[in-house]
């Protein structure tokens, strides 16, 4: 029988049944607009207001509080721009970030620089966790924003964001939290965790393409970054996308609701890093508990990564990789460079997200096919014909 | 990106994989830090023919399947004709390569005339062509 495993959930989850089914009903019935004063209308409208109340539950925030936006990159170019744009009236124009951010962040803090602010990157240890004595250098009365990620999409690393917002608000700068890998892997209670704004995004939890979010405190304001038609309380314009609206509320009940399925996930997870990390001149990439539940990051010496995804894809698993060989950038991966991993060990990483729907059978069949693939590359690597060639001389 | 069938014919079947003891010219081009590396080898015989030729290969799927197929069409054929194997030969004889894959198809040409050059050195005759060297830092 053909094998199909997909570990690549970082990249994105297919729409669960569940979810599917809960937003059949608007596609069908209740396809209203939402600001339509009629019946087909008002009907559309309870349902929006219901789906935020359940997300506002689900974060134990206030619905108010809630932004509907198209995807993650809207929600972090938005949070972004929009408190710069702010701040910038207070006289606050510098913004800190961290090299490891996705490129919906880096990208907007590179386009704000050119446009006038002054940008710090600040950077992270060899497990990718960000360095908040530097933090604590940089950030300033000037400082108009702090964006760091709540966890690191490529290698898993979960960041101390508590640690982080303190450092901000001390110097009364604002806190961004880039949350779109940590929702539905960390049960995130924001009556407690103090971030001023926090995005994420529906497709990485099991709710279609199309549908983010943006968490923004009561009592924040930021500039607008879609203008519209008065939608999302003159926030954010365009006529609310009602059927993703509600899947993404149904994703999120069921992703909190199965945080506990997660302990399953991460023993996966780590019985997947001890087998891929017996093989010779292998390293695990990113922090080895401060990690994504079904984040596996291991870099492999002599080999690229786009050659290991091409065999793994042909025995059925799909994978992820670093190299820049997988991307028509020609660099590797800007988080592994910020990591102090040098250039030529980047092109040779292998980065799997295992879900809850991954079995241990699955691990093994991993395991098993990256141990072969690894070896009949090397053996067909100048750079291994090397190591082989020392490794005799040794003995 | 989507790989031709004849790509994934080469990078999963990739021909005259190895080394070659005693070679007569050996050509290593590329580095590792921009994730390629190709080396080649070539056995050549008294009437300056190509008898055999191997590759080693560090890369992505292009890489090695341009490796694969530059070893394929200079075996059998005089050093003179290897010499006139351009880079637009191998694509196409792959039928086709993603527009960002094209410099692995550079780089077979580039090493097929180190491996040449290398041969020519060795037996004293005059490196008379040139070289582009696209990897080089």
């Amino acid at each position: 029988m053909e094998r199909f495993i997909y570990a690549d959930n970082a990249a994105t989850t297919p729409v669960s049944r569940e979810v599917i089914d809960a937003m059949m009903p608007i596609f069908e019935t209740h396809w209203g607009n939402p600001s339509s004063l009629h019946e087909k209308g008002r009907e559309a409208k309870d349902i929006l207001d219901d789906a935020r109340e359940r997300i506002a539950k689900v974060f134990n925030c206030n619905s108010g509080e809630i932004y509907f936006t198209s995807c993650g990159t809207e929600s972090d170019n938005w949070a972004i721009r929009g408190a710069a744009m702010r701040m910038k009236t207070k006289g606050r124009t510098h913004i800190v970030t961290t090299k490891i951010e996705h490129h919906a962040v880096l990208h907007t803090c590179q386009s704000l620089e050119k446009e006038g602010f002054e940008v710090t990157y600040v950077g992270v240890d060899a497990d990718g966790v960000v360095d908040l004595d530097e933090l604590r250098q940089v950030v300033t009365e000037k400082t108009a924003l702090v964006a760091v990620m709540y966890a690191n999409n490529e290698v898993g690393t979960i960041e101390p964001i508590e640690q982080i917002v303190e450092i901000a608000h001390a110097k009364g700068a604002l806190m961004f939290t880039d949350a779109v890998q940590a929702v539905g892997n960390i049960d995130i209670d924001l009556s407690k965790l103090k971030v001023d704004m926090l995005s994420l995004s529906g497709h990485k939890i099991h709710a279609p393409k199309g549908i983010g979010m943006l968490y923004i405190r009561r009592g924040v304001v930021i500039n607008n970054f879609v203008e519209g038609g008065g939608q999302e309380r003159r926030k954010r314009g365009g006529t609310e996308n009602l059927p993703y609206i509600v899947g993404l509320a149904k994703a999120l009940e069921i992703a909190k609701e199965s945080i506990g399925e997660l302990d399953k996930v991460r023993a996966m997870r780590d019985r997947l890093i001890d087998g891929l990390t017996k093989i010779p001149y292998s390293k695990l990439n990113g922090h080895r508990t401060e990690r994504l539940a079904g984040n596996v990051n291991v870099g492999f010496e002599f080999i690229e990564g786009e050659s290991l995804l091409l065999w793994l894809d042909i025995a059925g698993i799909c994978a992820s990789t670093g190299s820049a060989c997988s991307t028509a950038s020609l660099e590797p991966s800007h988080v592994l460079i910020a990591m102090g991993i040098p250039h030529e060990k980047a092109h040779g990483s292998l980065r799997l997200s295992i879900s809850a729907e991954t079995t241990e059978e699955d691990v093994d069949y991993i395991i098993e096919n990256v141990t072969s693939i690894v070896k009949k590359l090397r053996d067909m690597s100048p750079l291994w014909e090397e190591v082989v060639k020392k490794e005799a001389c040794v003995n | 990106m989507k790989y031709s069938e004849k790509v994934m014919d080469h990078f999963t079947n990739p021909r005259n994989v190895g080394e070659i003891e005693n070679a007569d010219g050996v050509g290593v081009v590329g580095n590792a830090k921009c994730g390629d590396i190709m080396k080649m080898y070539l056995k050549i015989d008294e009437n300056d023919v190509i008898v055999d030729c191997k590759f080693k290969t560090f890369g992505c799927g292009a890489a090695i399947a341009t490796s694969s197929m530059a070893t394929e069409l200079v075996k059998g054929h005089t050093v003179a004709e290897a010499l006139k194997l351009t880079n637009s030969a191998v694509v196409e004889a792959l039928e086709g390569l993603p527009p960002v894959k094209v410099h692995c198809s550079v780089l077979a040409e580039e090493a097929i005339k180190t491996a040449v050059a290398d041969y020519y050195n060795k037996i004293g005759r005059e490196v008379d062509f040139e070289i582009e060297k696209s990897h080089e830092e």
